[in-house]
């Protein structure tokens, strides 16, 4: 029985509706794609709303037409499997397929074809696309904020040295390795910071000083996750533990501190911070803007790490406890050297994720004046020279966010691997 | 030994004491020289500022209490409105990524990875910056199903006018009682009988019937009003009436729901693939049906994993929406901790109640949500 049974597509007439069908999927996605990219309505002939569900409706029968089960063609088999179980599933790809088609276009038309880099002022930027001169005209600021161009060469140094002796880890002989965690928690933020008050601040050695209201841009929002996320860590992990004691005193402190901090936005924080903190401090006290805005992002991250680290400690089982008592450990010997390096092990996910916020949080330091990357953008958008190209500089901005936070969440998946052990 | 418990909490308590003790000293010492006096009696001072948008009436003339009051209610509408988008959402996305359809879950593994990795406050720089500014202006728009205009100065569409409101929420308030009380029978009588009412279809009824008899008889009656363009000047055109949303609380709310909805859909997803493939087997193999399955084993599972996370997203949101006195939404932010703050020049007090605002919004509703907790929670032997 060879004749063309359309409703019921089987087996026997495997050959005809394959063909069939896999013509009419083509012709669907053939006639979107070239009205899509050329401009072209073969289906111009038809009423106008005919000719906009028409594609739509071959590809549906199309792929009703190749909905073959088991039909012993590997790559039938594979496709109807994935895009194409039933009716609402193969609508579904082939709105997503058109949808796709249809945005490709105008993204790389806006992008690429009809954008414009080259020049140095906003006279070059004729086409309808992107004004890419306005962000290489900007770079420097966006990167650097309103650091001196002629010092520049400062931070980068220091950024570079701060990345070679990240890499100190991964060379070490042997030998020193348990060394390790007193450099990367004591040495490494001492050196951090010597390098960046000498080196970015300046004010001696015949560099000349910068005050920290110049910095800005991207180093910026460097220099205060990185900040805070080495100070918020041993915080929190002292809060976890102090929450896990038995001491009630020192419990319901942690308690309180953790639930506080993790009650309040972060943006009332900075705004206590910068409007607030001020008045509790002596008055000859001088304390640098910058500096109170990495306290209190410490502060306030410090409270996220805790929760996650007590999420840690709590799925050890107790018999680890126990046998680390049995051998007697005392408190912190058993914290130390059984407990923390599996509870720490555990967490690297959620850790990652708290990490990935603090950096993520960071463009809100703007409400209290600094403007680091997202800050840069708003001060570029009102420049009278350059109105008009707020969409570029987010673009920009969400495309080196996207690289930073994607890849971190990458890093911390392999790290999550790594150190997996099955217990 | 005893003195290895009383140490530690004696340093604890000595540290405590002597930081809130440095800082109380300071702060008096530095109010005296600036000749500031501590109090809250300025909240019933004259506020003398305006507000943009607010839900109830404000002027110039009323209290800064009423003002703290206009930005309370700001905040709890962006995070209410927020919180249903990025539940409908982040549901859609998290069932998306677990289709047997590769491109549908490609596609919203994607919108996660896109979503989640661009800080929020660049995103709602995005939409009101960049993506709202784009809107054509309002003599230039065209409507949206005839009745509604999105245009650069906000979202226009009808709005109700109703007489005798008061009666139908009374109806709506009657018809929730109503199924309740109905419930309870319900489930009085499947444990005592064993006899299965359909619970949820004459829940519906109630619903709707209830409130549909007070337009016949209780005088209630609804009207709406559509937005009409006006002309204030040669090339200066505004609509008039119905309902207007400025485009501060559309963009927030969009980018707080995309965001925001991203991590809910990892949490359905994980709240999913976390019920084991066993759990369904078993259900199928003691003779339930398809429905039964997922109603009364697959979801009550499900939802014990999903919703402590997803509430943690809830409250994330909600502390977010203090974002929006970046693009001047007026919020409790903006309106207490900015406009009033800058007028008064009283941080410690209104800091102060800013953020006890936001602890006691965050407690209450995590008290909640561990009281419900524990009462879904699987009790173990």
């Amino acid at each position: 029985m060879s004749t063309l049974n359309l409703l019921r597509p089987s087996k026997d007439n495997l050959q005809s509706n394959l063909y069939l069908g896999s013509f009419l999927v083509g012709i669907s996605i053939l006639d979107v794609f070239l009205n899509s990219f050329l401009k072209l309505n073969i289906t111009s002939f038809l009423p106008s709303i005919i000719s906009i569900v028409l594609p739509f409706l071959l590809g549906m029968f199309g792929f009703h037409l190749m909905r073959i089960e088991f039909s012993g063609i590997k790559n039938l088999d594979r496709l109807n499997k994935n895009i194409n179980t039933n009716n609402f599933n193969a609508a579904l790809t082939l709105l997503i397929i058109f949808l796709i088609i249809k945005a490709i276009p105008p993204v790389i038309s806006w992008m690429i074809l009809d954008a414009n880099i080259s020049g140095d002022s906003k006279d070059a930027c004729t086409g309808s696309g992107a004004c890419w001169t306005y962000i290489k005209v900007w770079f420097k600021r966006f990167m650097y904020g309103m650091y001196p161009n002629e010092h520049i060469w400062r931070v980068n140094l220091a950024f570079i040295f701060l990345v070679v002796l990240a890499f100190v880890g991964f060379v070490t002989p042997q030998k020193y390795r348990n060394l390790l965690t007193l450099y990367y928690v004591v040495i490494y933020p001492i050196i951090a910071f010597i390098l960046i008050y000498y080196l970015i601040s300046g004010g001696e050695f015949g560099l000349e000083w910068v005050e920290t209201g110049a910095w800005g841009g991207l180093s910026l929002t460097f220099i205060v996750s990185f900040f805070s996320l080495i100070f918020c860590f041993p915080l929190g992990m002292a809060l976890a533990l102090g929450r896990r004691t038995e001491l009630p005193i020192v419990k319901y402190v942690s308690v309180g501190f953790i639930e506080f901090w993790r009650g309040v936005p972060l943006i009332t924080v900075l705004f206590m911070s910068s409007v607030m903190f001020p008045m509790f401090l002596p008055e000859d006290f001088f304390m640098d803007k910058l500096v109170r805005v990495i306290i209190a992002i410490s502060l306030f991250e410090a409270a996220y790490v805790a929760e996650v680290i007590r999420g840690g400690l709590q799925a050890l089982p107790r018999g680890q406890y126990d046998a680390a008592k049995s051998l007697g450990m005392g408190y912190w010997k058993m914290h130390i050297f059984v407990i923390l390096p599996q509870a720490l092990k555990l967490v690297i996910p959620g850790m990652a994720n708290t990490f990935l916020a603090l950096v993520k949080d960071t463009p809100l330091i703007f409400v209290v004046g600094l403007a680091e990357l997202a800050g840069m953008l708003q001060m570029a958008k009102t420049n009278p020279k350059w109105l008009g190209y707020a969409m570029e500089g987010y673009v920009f901005a969400a495309i080196i966010f996207w690289i930073i936070c994607y890849a971190m969440s990458k890093y911390s998946y392999n790290l999550e691997l790594k150190y997996k052990t099955d217990r | 030994m005893k003195l290895k418990k009383i140490l530690p909490q004696a340093i604890t308590l000595l540290v405590v004491i002597l930081i809130f003790g440095f800082f109380t000293m300071n702060a008096q010492l530095n109010m005296e020289n600036r000749g500031i006096d501590f109090g809250y009696g300025f909240l019933s001072q004259e506020s003398s500022f305006d507000v943009q948008f607010s839900l109830i009436e404000y002027s110039g003339s009323d209290s800064y209490a009423r003002a703290y009051l206009v930005g309370l209610l700001n905040t709890l509408l962006v995070s209410i409105l927020g919180i249903i988008l990025c539940t409908i959402l982040g549901v859609i996305v998290g069932i998306a990524r677990l289709s047997p359809n590769y491109l549908i879950r490609t596609t919203a593994a994607w919108y996660v990875e896109f979503f989640r990795n661009i800080p929020l406050l660049l995103q709602i720089f995005f939409w009101y910056y960049a993506a709202l500014r784009a809107l054509p202006l309002p003599q230039d728009a065209e409507a949206i199903f005839g009745v509604s205009y999105l245009t650069i100065k906000g979202f226009y569409t009808p709005s109700l006018i109703w007489e005798n409101l008061d009666i139908f929420i009374y109806s709506v308030i009657a018809a929730i009682i109503a199924i309740i009380f109905v419930r309870i029978q319900a489930k009085k009588l499947r444990e005592n009988v064993g006899k299965h009412l359909p619970v949820l279809n004459i829940s519906i009824a109630i619903l709707f019937v209830l409130p549909l008899l007070t337009f016949l008889f209780g005088g209630v009656n609804v009207g709406y009003e559509t937005p009409e363009l006006k002309q204030l000047a040669k090339t200066s055109f505004k609509f008039e009436g119905g309902l207007s949303i400025p485009p501060e609380l559309l963009s927030l709310v969009i980018a707080l729901s995309l965001y925001t909805a991203t991590f809910v859909a990892e949490c359905v997803r994980a709240g999913i693939q976390g019920v084991g493939k066993g759990q369904r087997e078993a259900a199928s193999s003691i003779g339930l049906n398809r429905k039964q399955v997922l109603n009364l084993i697959i979801m009550p599972q499900a939802l014990r994993i999903i919703i402590p996370p997803t509430t943690n997203q809830y409250l994330n949101l909600t502390k977010n929406s203090s974002l929006a006195a970046a693009i001047a939404y007026p919020d409790l932010v903006l309106v207490f901790a900015g406009t009033a703050l800058m007028q008064t020049g009283k941080a410690i007090e209104i800091v102060s109640i800013t953020m006890l605002t936001y602890l006691t919004l965050s407690l209450s509703i995590s008290f909640f949500m561990n009281w419900y907790n524990a009462k879904i929670a699987i009790v173990e032997k």
